[in-house]
């Protein structure tokens, strides 16, 4: 199998002026208003293209596309929240086994399993680490909106630390959620897989490239969509695209690459803003006092001098 | 009221199997939008595109009459309002809408 680098060696970017125009997730599906997971949702099918097979973990983007009609305009499996990962195995494995019969033509198709934080980060992940260590060439698309909104808001291992959600509310002893977020891309990248990636819908075109990057790459490939919910985390619908823009430039979510082991920084931060301005549009956050944020502050600091180090560990050239 | 595509769960295929891709395009999300929706003033737009690849709702197509410009569908904004706080020139603002334009007279009117 060519590694990562010689799979990308040719790769043609996707610009602003060659956006794809195709549409493989189709208009009048039923997510929430200023939704922005099914914005990367979107993002990511329109990078994909048509030439997919799309596997849905239980999840609030399977509720939206499914009910009664379906918003997916290419082959699409609904499967249980455990095992999006497992399916996406067996599908490309049925598949490499009916091409190799004979059967059915190689189309070229990819596989491509989407799910929420839930299902990536607490129950689907002995199946996601399984596949990623079988090495099957599939993507994984995990759409962060920390926490199962789809069920009511309740708290996830994906949850930032201080968020309200209804299983774990704010008072007099607690503050919300009480431990950090699970750091699920570190998990993916220590796999050893070809590619991983995190990216926000803020900067769409930086999404598209990473999620074509990772269908181009032989092997699986992780990609860790920051997606802002506007209903769960009580913030104004239009804020959305702002919240995922603003969550980058704080440092609390930065935007890496990880190609063949080497930590690439996609976009430096070189004025950070304060994390207090990410967390005072949220309701979700606004119980927090200063010493709160003080805290989350100085660990986003911390946890961004380790991605540096990281970068300059395994990439010097950089 | 336009065929939306909706049908009782008894007339379900076998196995809850979707038969038509995108049929969900025939879904009316409009009607959740209530009281305002967005004007692009043409004469401000730069012809960027932003409306268009940030709509969740995807509300937002290329114009096939006037090149460059978009075209927004009522059918499904569901008015969230990211294309007007995102828009680099606020070409985009709020225009108010009355229940009667979007539904016809109101029982009784």
């Amino acid at each position: 199998m060519i590694s990562a680098a010689e799979a990308l060696q040719d790769f043609k970017k996707i610009t602003p002026k060659t956006i794809p125009l195709v549409e493989p997730f189709s208009k009048g599906h039923r997510a929430c208003q200023g939704c922005g997971e099914v914005l990367a949702l979107r993002l990511a099918a329109k990078a994909v293209g048509m030439d997919m097979i799309a596997v849905s973990a239980t999840g609030c983007m399977e509720i939206i596309s499914s009910s009664y009609q379906t918003a997916w305009e290419t082959p699409w499996i609904h499967v249980a929240f455990e095992n999006a990962a497992a399916v996406a195995s067996g599908v490309e494995a049925g598949r490499k086994a009916l091409i190799r019969k004979g059967r059915i033509k190689d189309n070229g198709s990819k596989i491509v399993a989407f799910a929420g934080d839930g299902a990536t980060a607490d129950i689907g992940l002995q199946a996601l680490s399984g596949a990623l260590e079988r090495g099957h060439d599939f993507t994984y698309i995990c759409l962060d909106n920390e926490a199962y909104m789809n069920t009511g808001i309740q708290r996830s291992s994906s949850t930032p630390f201080g968020a309200m959600t209804t299983t774990s509310p704010p008072g007099k002893i607690s503050k919300g959620q009480m431990t950090w977020k699970k750091n699920m891309p570190m998990i993916a990248a220590a796999h050893n897989i070809p590619y991983v990636a995190t990216a926000s819908p803020a900067w769409h075109v930086d999404l598209m490239n990473k999620v074509k990057k990772a269908v181009t790459i032989p092997g699986p490939a992780y990609i860790h969509i920051y997606s802002p919910c506007p209903t769960g985390w009580r913030c104004p619908p239009e804020t959305s695209i702002e919240t995922a823009r603003k969550v980058v430039q704080s440092k609390v979510f930065p935007l890496f690459e990880v190609i063949d082991g080497q930590f690439i920084l996609t976009r430096d931060i070189k004025k950070p803003i304060p994390v207090e301005e990410y967390l005072k549009t949220q309701r979700r956050f606004s119980h927090l006092g200063p010493e709160d944020i003080a805290y989350i502050q100085k660990r986003v600091d911390a946890d961004w001098d380790r991605l540096l180090k990281l970068v300059q560990a395994t990439n010097p050239e950089a | 009221m336009a065929d939306e595509g909706l049908f009782p769960w008894k007339d379900l295929p076998l196995g809850c199997a979707g038969t038509e891709p995108g049929s969900s395009r025939r879904f009316n999300t409009g009607d959740w939008r209530s009281r305002r929706y967005p004007v692009t003033d043409r004469e401000v737009c730069i012809k960027c595109g932003l409306c268009w690849i940030i709509c969740p709702d995807m509300a937002y197509s290329p114009d096939p009459e006037a090149e460059g410009y978009y075209t927004w569908d009522s059918y499904y904004c569901k008015g969230c309002g990211i294309c007007l706080e995102e828009c680099p020139k606020d070409a985009i603002s709020w225009k108010e809408e009355k229940e009667e334009d979007k539904y016809g007279p109101a029982c009784g009117a």
